[in-house]
């Protein structure tokens, strides 16, 4: 009789029912020290260094979309004042050139787009324009994909990218920075 | 209606709580694997900007931070209220980047050193001048991989 009841203590299941405590002290540990990871940003690639000075390559003026952005965070493109809501249609505009015109790219290899600013320019302005830019880009790419492929560009194969990267390359130029309105540290 | 007379005439039985430990478990789960520890203390004020063509930063391991803000007020007293870089975890001169630079270099094997991605976490409301000596530096330390880091814009 001893020995049954023995057995029967044996079989009882483990109480289970202190594992949400110890569940919940693990979650709250967790939520306190939780950052959800909002690691995300404008990815850039910049040009190697040199110290030579860089040679003088001719570049036709109707090729050139020139940005510059003072140091009141203005945009100056191509010669005249711009708002920067305008400034994306505006660069596909010019690196597409739909009706052909004198005055915009022969095509959109050869567009380049040079952006100038002064070290007084704000950083959030710099890259707003930067991110307008950026944008014109990949939504011409996505045009593009869509065309030749009838995809987005980013659900593109390795290869197809590549051809489409190749008829709209990203050639930004980003000249050294004008000091007028500099911060006095 | 004697159907659900008759339901409401028992007494309702307590709600099984066998499953709770499951369900916090799941969330357990879920914030162990989103969460990232704090690996510095932040120093200068950042307010990243908002962008639309974003980018993702995948592999943890070959991101380092740059960070270029004003100082906190507590830090004011001893470093001033212009905008500072900080790296790691101090206060840093342009001239420390390489420097900074190679050591996370050294940590990582041979074939993931070109794959290093620097994160510029940069305050929106400094000016271009910090931010475009810290291009340089990082151009001529071969470091050509930048994130500016901003938010989601939602037009």
């Amino acid at each position: 009789m001893a020995r049954k009841s023995s057995r029967d203590r044996l079989n009882n299941e483990i109480n289970a029912g202190s594992m949400a405590d110890i569940a919940f002290l693990l979650l709250l540990f967790f939520l306190v020290t939780t950052t959800i990871a909002e690691d995300k940003g404008v990815l850039v690639l910049l040009p190697p260094w040199s110290d030579e000075k860089p040679q003088d390559v001719k570049i036709h003026q109707r090729n050139v979309f020139s940005v510059l952005v003072n140091a009141n965070n203005q945009l100056l493109v191509r010669g005249e004042e711009m708002d920067i809501d305008k400034l994306k249609e505006t660069a596909k505009e010019f690196i597409i050139n739909p009706n052909r015109r004198e005055d915009m790219s022969e095509s959109p290899q050869r567009a380049v787009i040079s952006l100038k600013n002064d070290r007084g320019t704000k950083y959030g302005r710099y890259l707003e324009v930067y991110n307008e830019l950026k944008a014109a880009y990949s939504e011409l790419r996505n045009d593009r994909s869509q065309q030749k492929f009838g995809k987005f560009f980013d659900d593109l194969t390795q290869d197809q990218r590549k051809i489409v990267i190749d008829e709209i390359p990203l050639i930004l130029s980003e000249a050294e920075a004008t000091s007028f309105g500099e911060e006095s540290k | 209606m004697s159907k659900f007379e008759r339901k409401s005439g028992k007494n309702s039985p307590a709600i099984s709580t066998a499953s709770l430990p499951d369900i916090i478990f799941m969330l357990l789960f879920f914030f162990m694997t989103v969460t990232v520890m704090r690996t510095a203390e932040v120093k200068v004020a950042i307010q990243t900007p908002n962008a639309t063509e974003l980018t993702k930063l995948e592999q943890k391991s070959l991101v380092n931070f740059i960070y270029v803000g004003r100082p906190y007020e507590r830090y004011q007293s001893e470093f001033g209220t212009a905008p500072r870089m900080q790296l790691g975890e101090k206060f840093a001169d342009l001239g420390d980047i390489s420097f900074f630079l190679e050591e996370h270099r050294l940590k990582l094997p041979e074939n993931q050193k070109d794959k290093i991605i620097t994160s510029m976490k940069i305050d929106s409301d400094i000016t271009m001048g910090i931010v475009s000596d810290i291009k340089d530096e990082l151009r001529k330390a071969g470091q050509l991989k930048v994130n500016y880091s901003a938010k989601r814009r939602v037009d």
